[in-house]
């Protein structure tokens, strides 16, 4: 499963990220692998999404989420 | 003899650094770029005591010293060398106590690469609301730096902080992460190249360097590869032990009380904000108020500018003895400066709804919300304000195009905003318009004229997405395109930091249009009036002559004008206009069209007044009436008809709709951009098009 596919206020935890320079990047902004994330808004067209990592939201395009692994708590 | 500290203010993205900055410095600051870059930098004086003084340096927010381009990289380097003479004596590091962890990686960083670190602990309060308590003297004994806690916005422990960087600035180091484990031999190369004596320093320098084109990274490329170092392998070995280290100290210092992120106000308003209906109703709505506060709120500052042009024309005009001086001031330099000075009322408005916006943190929802219409364009949801702002004036809309991060997105907006019909060009669009709808003809319950201008207005916008669409394809930058942004929380606005931003913009507008303008309406108004020395000579000798003998026909208001007239078609710009007419014909326009875009070239309105000056209209130029009347009764002595037939007037509306005839401008987009490269794209693409269009236009209509 990836973060795109996560609905509205679900939660979920990070497995792990399969771009390489995304990954660094988020490594940076907090996403880490076994951090919790939690999909807070979802913007008016569907995309972006905005998610709870840590103790922030951040938004992130549907196709950059995709990179994102992820499983249901 | 006072002493100087150097002091970098650094910290993540809407940790409240700029607040801090303003509150430490006042309006006491400079604006530049680090040289060679396009990223601005700010320097700011502040007293620390009766004899020692700070000078801090901005440095843009980041969320790690590994940044997205190679001009990032340039603004970090003042950190790396100790030998330099920007070397800080201290970084003063602010963070966001709501979300500290991730703040705290980049202090990490920066105090490894052996710089003295202070921590200013930044929204204590929004932490303690949603239940998060830090010990400050725990969390700076298990961080191993001085930590203060403030408040930026509201001013809190600003006197603290002053007293701190005078202690502090002298030593205490730790070490955070450790790069033993790799080979001392491959550190002390690496260290050689880069010319760092820190080998943390040196190493992330060589790994910045090797990622962008820079003269090294060849070099620390083969380097790399002689070593087997994985970079990437290695940055990531260096986030997670560094998350690790930062964990235990805020474990340490951290109590957890009642209260929740979720329940947080700023949860409850993005519901709203973000939400399918709201929350574009809401940008729209918001979007409409601003545009017509724009338009509304201006008109009283921009008569209180035209008049106070107008007096200090006259005053000078009367206290000058008469002659070119006179002349040069009150009909080149003032006249120039009036036509843009007078959207400076505009500009500060927009800018303060503006800063406003980004002060409170809706700007981030604003590019949240629009990101996926405004994409396919190559652009992102922030493009949408500078696009729509580019309706007042182009000049501010251009330099708020800052706001948007990544550096494809950013140019593609800089190079299509000035499509957007701006306030300059309404009254070009309403002397034509004027020229081709009848006064009282409607459509429906609407005004004919207004359906028009609004289409020009829309025309304008297509053009803008259109263009947007090709540049994507053009437009190559070194990084990928990632929309990766912090939603920050919501917060009250602080008229402090707005009027420092306004007063930062409307400085740089002043003086970056201003500059350009001078110089252009210099050289208009030596070319409009100067001439070849015989022609003006004649017509010197004709009105003289008029003048003595009495005259009933022309009253002498009517010769002075007629005069004008004939001297300005005598001129060099009217040389000129002769000149390109085989050049303009094709778009059905003639030499006197060619003297206005000549003229018009500094600001777009100029048009009018030149078109009232070529048809001797003399006296009040605001009198559209007369000039239409003169304009529409011109016959072309080839062809025996009008000259301004319906196709010209329609060829006219649309090259001045898509043509780039504003210097200032090219200016803004000089700057901003940093290479005459994109100013020149963007000039020579917006006058093809508006070349073809006119060009097409005038042969369906003809």
């Amino acid at each position: 499963m990836n973060l795109a596919e996560l609905k509205y206020n679900q939660e979920a935890l990070v497995v792990k990220v399969k771009d390489n320079e995304l990954s660094l990047k988020l490594l940076e902004m907090g996403l880490l692998p076994g951090e919790t994330v939690l999909l807070e808004n979802i913007a008016p067209f569907g995309d972006p999404i905005a998610i709870r990592v840590g103790e922030y939201k951040m938004c992130i395009r549907l196709q950059d989420a995709t990179q994102i692994e992820i499983k249901l708590k | 003899m006072k002493e100087q500290l150097t002091v970098a203010l650094i910290g993540n993205p809407n940790s409240g650094k700029t607040s801090l900055f303003n509150a430490l410095t006042g309006l006491n600051f400079k604006v530049s770029n680090f040289p060679g870059t396009t990223v601005e930098k700010k320097v700011g004086i502040c007293k620390l005591a009766n004899d020692i003084v700070a000078q801090v340096v901005d440095l843009p927010g980041t969320y790690s010293l590994y940044p997205k381009s190679a001009d990032e990289l340039v603004t970090y380097d003042m950190l790396r060398n100790k030998s330099e003479i920007n070397f800080p004596d201290l970084v003063l590091f602010i963070a966001d106590a709501s979300n500290l962890k991730r703040n705290l990686l980049l202090l990490s960083q920066v105090a490894d690469l052996g710089v003295p670190v202070i921590l200013a602990l930044n929204m204590v309060d929004l932490a303690e609301k949603r239940g998060v308590f830090y010990d400050i003297e725990v969390l700076s004994e298990a961080l191993k730096i001085p930590v203060l806690s403030i408040n930026a916005r509201k001013r809190n422990g600003i006197d603290e902080i002053k007293k701190m960087m005078l202690e502090e600035h002298h030593g205490n180091r730790s070490t955070y992460f450790n790069i033993d484990f790799l080979e001392v031999q491959f550190l002390d190369e690496v260290s050689v190249i880069t010319d760092k004596k820190n080998h943390y320093a040196g190493l992330q320098y060589a790994i910045n360097a090797a990622n962008f084109n820079t003269p090294k990274s060849k070099q620390i490329k083969q380097l790399f590869e002689k070593y087997q170092f994985d970079s990437k392998a290695f940055q990531e070995k260096e986030i997670l032990e560094r998350y690790h280290i930062i964990d235990d100290a805020v474990r340490l210092s951290r109590k957890q009380k009642p209260g929740s992120f979720a329940k947080s106000f700023t949860n409850k308003l993005d519901k709203i904000l973000t939400h399918r209906f709201s929350g574009l109703s809401i940008f729209l709505l918001l979007m409409f108020l601003v545009f017509q506060a724009i338009f509304s709120l201006s008109i009283y500052p921009m008569e209180w500018v035209e008049i106070l042009f107008m007096k200090s024309s006259e005053y000078i005009q009367q206290s000058l003895p008469d002659g070119i001086l006179n002349d040069l001031i009150v009909h080149g330099i003032l006249a120039g400066l009036s036509g843009v000075m007078v959207f400076l009322p505009q500009i500060i408005i927009l800018f303060a709804f503006i800063a406003v916006l980004e002060d409170v943190g809706y700007m981030a929802r604003v590019g949240f919300i629009m990101d996926r219409i405004m994409r396919p364009f190559g652009m992102n949801g922030k493009s949408i304000v500078p696009l729509i702002s580019g309706m007042a004036c182009a000049v501010p809309s251009i330099m708020a195009s800052r706001s948007i991060e990544n550096k494809k997105e950013r140019l593609i907006t800089i190079l299509v905003i000035p499509l957007m019909s701006c306030s300059a060009r309404l009254p070009v669009y309403t002397l034509l318009i004027s020229m081709l709808v009848p006064d009282n003809s409607h459509f429906g319950p609407f005004n004919m004229k207004g359906i028009v201008l609004m289409f020009m207005y829309f025309i304008g916008f297509a053009a803008a997405l259109f263009s947007a669409f090709i540049f994507k394809f053009f437009v190559k930058t070194e990084t990928k395109n990632f929309f990766l942004m912090e939603l920050p929380s919501y917060k009250v606005p602080v008229l402090n930091n707005i009027l420092i931003t306004l007063y930062d913009k409307g400085k740089a507008f002043v003086w970056g249009a201003g500059k350009i303008i001078v110089a252009v309406s210099v050289i208009l108004w030596a070319l409009a009036s100067f001439g070849p020395r015989e022609k003006m000579y004649s017509i010197d000798q004709k009105y003289i002559e008029l003048a003595k003998s009495p005259n009933t026909l022309f009253t002498t208001e009517a010769l002075v004008a007629q005069k004008s007239s004939e001297k300005l078609q005598a001129s060099y710009a009217g040389e000129f206009g002769k000149w390109i007419e085989p050049a303009i014909r094709p778009m059905g326009f003639d030499w006197k069209i060619g003297i206005a875009i000549l003229t018009s070239l500094a600001a777009r309105e100029v048009f009018v007044g030149t078109m009232s000056t070529i048809y001797s209209v003399g006296g009040d130029i605001g009198d559209l009436n007369s000039i239409r009347h003169k304009m529409l009764s011109e016959i072309n002595t080839e062809t025996g008809k009008p000259v301004y037939s319906i196709a010209t007037v329609l060829s006219l509306l649309i090259f001045y709709a898509f043509a780039l005839q504003c210097m200032s401008t090219v200016s803004i987009v000089r700057s901003e951009t940093k290479s005459w490269k994109w100013a020149g794209i963007q000039f020579i693409y917006m006058t093809t098009l508006a070349y073809l269009s006119s060009f097409i236009v005038f042969h369906i209509f003809s």
